[in-house]
């Protein structure tokens, strides 16, 4: 029954990584760039939904609604003022720039919200219950642990089906394979990349309201951590790959929480990421990234 | 290419490299001269040993990221390494070895030792992979080396090192003492760091540097990172060469560490994470890439600097300012309108002196 | 290449010179009415014409960083004091300047340095733990009288009879956290979580698990977790739980602690909860169901919301200093009764005004003595007492004394919420 406990308690919070880690990866699939930035765009989702139900009494539907059309116009803009011109320029110049936008999200937020740690509501509650009791009360299943995996799928699906359906999910795909040739085939690869982080944003929001739900401590650093974690979790599945990104998520947030319970409370860091060391000595692509051949 | 040309680039480079030396005893001397002028306030003299620390880290990684062009994300983790058997040593001989210098020279000596060995573990297993897997991998070793840190207890008595977990654990003796304790880190360490001893690092990180380089294995690494299949099948091994350029840095980086460990009476682990990793790739970057004066001025500048303008008051707005004005300088370094407006600049003086020269 | 590196070296610089911008703390940002404006930093004489006296306490703290909040706090609580004293009619006045540390260990011995410069008489800090071993070695070399107000490890004082603190040390937290379970038969079968990442965290909870083991506590588990931004505490509440423990003890901040109560009430897990005083704060957590802390006790030496007479004309002044509606927390009271505290060790000193002529470099170094002096008492060859030192009533406890070793006496004080408010026990 323990072993139960620990493995929805690990199901919810590896959902939580790959929904981040989604994001993650589709902006890394196309734009081919590492935006550390992306988990304080979650923490900014954070704070809008906060203080849309705390300070403005919206319901909790037009909180996290009104959230994710922060966090998208908000993910097109630093694209289109810091990352944009720098398509041309060496991966470390825009790595670096990303840095500098998570310094400068993460302090904004501080200057604007203060550093205290505020408390997010949960707003999953069913007749004021938070969960359901199992078992005669020896398991308890919060709403939003169900929520959150269900959501994980649901987002991993709906991206599957518009990435392979969809016009503009082809023309993403087109982009990450090969960006001159998408070019000449007509497709117009900035407003592509655009598209991207707007849909990677408007996921980190959903995600940093989740994540607020199931760990409702948030102040400016909230996201950098998961963001880590998360881009772990990509890496781990495969980057650029969108089942990659659940299947890494789902099992880093297993492996965390049953190495947490049977190993160390206290090392369970260095073993989820001595792991990632060992897959990637394995697989050097993650487990179901492409390998792809240098050309000379 | 014509010999003669190689000739003149070789020794433009060794010019260059005598100039940074130049630089570094320059600033030895000014800097000695003020404080027995007395013209040093306290704040810029407590800041001499730390400002060196950070030269040799940014030189060092500098050979990692800029020479050979591999992301490390993980530096940090081998100042660590230095910092903490450097503390090891010292308090360990404290009692045999009355001389100061003579304990930091080797404390320094060991963590650069330990610090090469995390090298080798770190870089075998990591310079298989490329770009940004390689990045993360650093990462992860990195933070790993802080988590084992963060729970190690290390003791010292007349039976020897003692390592456990928990204080309790450590079983010493009446005369033992706890030398790093987990979170609490490494308390009551006898400072022996100096200035001298950082200059005379610092010296000898360009030395190993410069010529290594400037050396056939220098080329071989620049080869490799400007094209590595190319300089593959010309019979370059890329393990040998990206191992040589990591395990050196990781080498000076213990030293560092070491020499920044000793400077303070005590140090905890959590010092040396993630961000100050990042500390150090952006004195590299800004700096520029292999460029290694860049580096050192970038890391004395960028370390001073905050210190010297502590009366002003806009503290709240302190790391805002420091994000802005990091993504305005990469995005103006790139920008290839700029970047024509300084070549144009530079080509016009060079026309200018060369008009003069006839 | 040339002109791109040139380029990066002048934006280096540019950048260099905002850092600065931020290095600083500033130094009394607030500006406080009554900090006299007689002697300052230019190395003159602290006694002016009139026969008052002016101590310079250079205080030091996190202003900025993860842990800006406490060093916010002892900054202003000291603040008030200041303003206080300044206001009395007496003829010692005091002058705090403030430096940030940032929390890092090589930044609080600049800040120190800093304020060396500004030829300070009494280092006042640092706030948390891990500067304050770094500062305290150099202030000891340096012959400088320190006091901090919440810097807690035994490493803190020890070996240096300059340094006293104004907080209970970890182990003695843990130990008296221990003792009051069991003379107050709360339970038999405790489990402790605790930040193994943390120094403060770790010292209490060693400091509980040896004192348990005295009194006959079972501990069922020790649970940890690696640093204050985890936010998963399933496995160790499971864990807990299922060791049957009665009572958890959590000597850790009240953030986590916030998470750590969410997660058993979702688990439908309640036993008693026991926190330390890095608890306190966990009520005024905007947005925090205070339901969820109803029962939880903490050790805490402060109670913001207690009706006597100075407390309320504390937190009045510190909110209007503030300019913040929220309460001030324990670290802001310990920072208020520092300044007491060396006040009041300043008026017994007989020759303060002999010493207050002196030069800069001579005059902390007498100064230090005869504080010392002040704190510890005296004691003869055979190290018994031969004279009291002072006894402090503050905030924070009445008639504090010091040990000799740095350590402070005063009784602990626990409460317990009620109805979403502290109530003394």
């Amino acid at each position: 029954m323990t072993l139960l406990g620990h493995l929805i308690t690990g199901l919810s919070l590896g959902s939580i990584y790959a929904i981040i880690a989604l994001g993650y990866t589709m902006v890394y699939g196309i734009a081919k760039m590492l935006n550390f930035a992306h988990g304080d765009v979650i923490m900014v989702g954070a704070y809008i939904c906060f203080f849309a139900v705390t300070s403005f009494s919206l319901p909790p539907v037009v909180g996290v609604l009104l959230a994710m059309v922060v966090c998208t116009i908000l993910g097109v803009v630093i694209e289109g003022l810091a990352y944009k011109p720098l398509r041309q320029a060496p991966s470390l110049a825009v790595l670096i720039t990303a840095i500098g936008v998570s310094y400068f999200l993460q302090n904004s937020a501080q200057i604007l919200w203060g550093a205290d740690y505020k408390s997010f509501p949960n707003f999953l509650t069913v007749n004021g219950q938070t969960g359901v009791s199992l078992f005669g009360g020896q398991l308890n299943v919060t709403y939003t642990a169900i929520v959150t995996v269900l959501a994980c799928v649901v987002i991993m699906l709906a991206l599957t089906f518009f990435t392979s359906k969809t016009k503009m999910g082809k023309a993403m795909r087109a982009v990450s394979e090969d960006k001159g040739a998408a070019q000449l085939m007509g497709i117009n690869v900035n407003s592509t990349i655009s598209m991207t982080f707007a849909i990677g944003s408007a996921l980190a929001a959903v995600a940093g309201v989740l994540m607020c739900s199931a760990y409702p401590t948030l102040s400016p650093t909230t996201g950098s951590l998961p963001g880590i974690r998360a881009f772990t979790a990509a890496v781990f599945g495969g980057i650029g790959s969108i089942p990659g990104a659940l299947l890494g998520g789902i099992m880093l947030g297993l492996v965390e929480t049953l190495t947490k319970a049977y190993i160390t409370t206290s090392l369970y860091d260095a073993v989820v990421f001595a792991l990632l060391i060992v897959v990637l000595l394995v697989k050097p692509s993650g487990l179901l990234g492409r390998y792809v051949p240098e050309k000379v | 290419m014509s010999a003669n040309k190689t000739g003149r680039r070789l020794s433009k480079q060794s010019l260059n490299g005598f100039i940074n030396y130049g630089i570094v005893i320059l600033a030895y001397l000014v800097v000695q001269l003020m404080i027995s002028q007395g013209l040093m306030s306290n704040s810029l003299q407590s800041l001499l040993v730390p400002v060196c620390c950070y030269v040799v880290m940014a030189v060092s990684l500098n050979l990692v990221v800029g020479v050979s062009g591999e992301l490390s994300l993980g530096h940090a983790g081998f100042m660590s390494l230095g910092a903490f058997s450097g503390i090891i040593v010292s308090v360990t001989l404290q009692s045999v070895i009355e001389l100061a210098p003579l304990r930091l020279f080797l404390s320094m000596v060991v963590g650069a030792v330990i610090g090469g060995i995390g090298g080798v573990i770190v870089g075998v297993p990591v310079l298989r992979l490329r770009g940004d897997y390689l990045a993360i991998v650093t990462l992860a070793f990195g933070e790993i080396i802080k988590n084992i840190i963060m729970v190690l207890y290390v003791g010292v008595d007349e039976d020897g090192l003692h390592f456990a977990t928990s204080e309790a654990a450590l079983n010493l003796s009446e005369a033992g003492t706890a030398i790093v304790k987990g979170p609490m880190g490494a308390v009551g360490v006898v400072k022996a760091s100096t200035f001298t001893a950082g200059i005379l690092l610092v010296l000898l990180t360009l030395l190993i540097v410069q010529n290594m380089v400037n050396s056939r294995a220098g080329r071989a690494i620049l080869a490799l990172r400007d094209n590595r299949i190319a300089a593959e099948s010309v019979g370059i091994s890329v393990t040998k060469y990206k191992l040589m350029a990591f395990v050196t840095s990781a080498a000076l980086a213990g030293a560092a560490g070491a020499l920044f460990g000793l400077n303070y009476s005590s140090t905890l682990a959590s010092r040396f994470d993630f961000n100050t990793s990042i500390l150090i790739l952006v004195f590299v970057v800004l700096g520029g890439l292999g460029n290694i004066r860049g580096s050192i001025i970038a890391a004395a500048l960028l370390y001073i600097l905050p210190e010297m303008l502590r009366n002003f008051d806009v503290s709240k707005y302190r790391m805002l300012i420091y994000a802005i004005i990091l993504i305005l300088v990469m995005l103006a370094t790139n920008n290839p309108t700029i970047r024509g407006f300084f070549l144009q600049l530079r080509q016009r003086a060079r026309e200018r002196k060369g008009g003069q020269a006839q | 290449m040339n002109s791109k590196k040139f380029l990066a070296g002048v934006l280096a610089a540019a950048m260099a010179l905002s850092l600065t911008a931020c290095g600083g703390g500033g130094q009394t940002s607030t500006p406080s009415t009554s900090t006299p404006d007689a002697s300052t930093g230019d190395g003159s004489t602290p006694v002016a014409a009139d026969g008052t006296i002016t101590i310079k306490v250079g205080g030091i703290g996190p202003l900025t960083g993860s842990t800006a909040t406490y060093g916010v706090a002892t900054h202003y609580g000291a603040q008030v004091a200041v303003d206080e004293i300044n206001a009395l009619d007496s003829d010692i006045k005091l002058e705090l300047r403030f430096e940030d540390d940032t929390g890092v260990n090589e930044t609080g011995v600049s800040a120190y340095n800093t304020l060396k410069d500004w030829d300070v008489d009494v280092i006042y800090g640092t706030t948390t733990t891990g500067p304050c071993v770094a500062v305290a070695a150099e202030t000891y070399a340096d012959r400088y009288f320190q006091l901090t107000p919440s810097a807690s490890s035994p490493d803190v004082t020890d070996g240096k009879d300059n340094v006293f603190q104004m907080c209970f040390t970890d182990p003695n937290q843990g130990l008296t956290a221990a003792n009051y379970v069991a003379d107050n038969n709360l339970a038999t079968k405790v489990a402790v979580i605790y930040n193994n990442g943390d120094a403060y965290s770790t010292g209490i909870a060693q400091g509980f698990i040896a004192q348990a083991a005295e009194r006959g506590l079972e501990v069922v588990t020790e649970q940890t977790f690696p640093a204050d931004t985890t936010t998963d505490f399933n496995v160790q509440l499971a864990a807990c739980r299922d060791g049957g423990a009665e009572l958890v003890f959590m000597p850790i901040y009240y953030g986590p602690a916030s998470l750590v109560l969410q997660q058993a009430n979702a688990m439908g897990y309640d036993p008693q909860f026991f926190g330390g005083d890095g608890m306190d704060g966990i009520l005024a957590i905007e947005g925090f169901d205070t339901s969820l802390a109803e029962g939880l006790m903490l050790l805490t030496p402060f109670n913001a919301t207690a009706e006597d007479e100075r407390t309320v004309t504390f937190v009045a002044s510190y909110k209007a200093l503030s300019g913040s509606d929220e309460n001030p927390n324990q670290f802001a009271a310990d920072g208020y009764d520092c300044m007491y505290a060396i006040y009041e060790a300043l008026l017994n000193i007989d020759n303060l005004a002999e010493i207050a002529a002196m030069d800069p470099a001579e005059r902390h170094t007498a100064l230090c003595d005869a504080l010392i002096v002040q704190f510890a008492g005296e004691y003869d060859d055979a190290g018994n007492q031969t004279a009291p030192g002072i006894s402090v009533d503050g905030l924070t406890g009445s008639g504090m004394t010091w040990q000799a070793n740095g350590e402070v006496s005063k009784d602990p004080m626990v409460v317990v919420v009620e109805n979403g408010a502290y109530v003394t026990q």
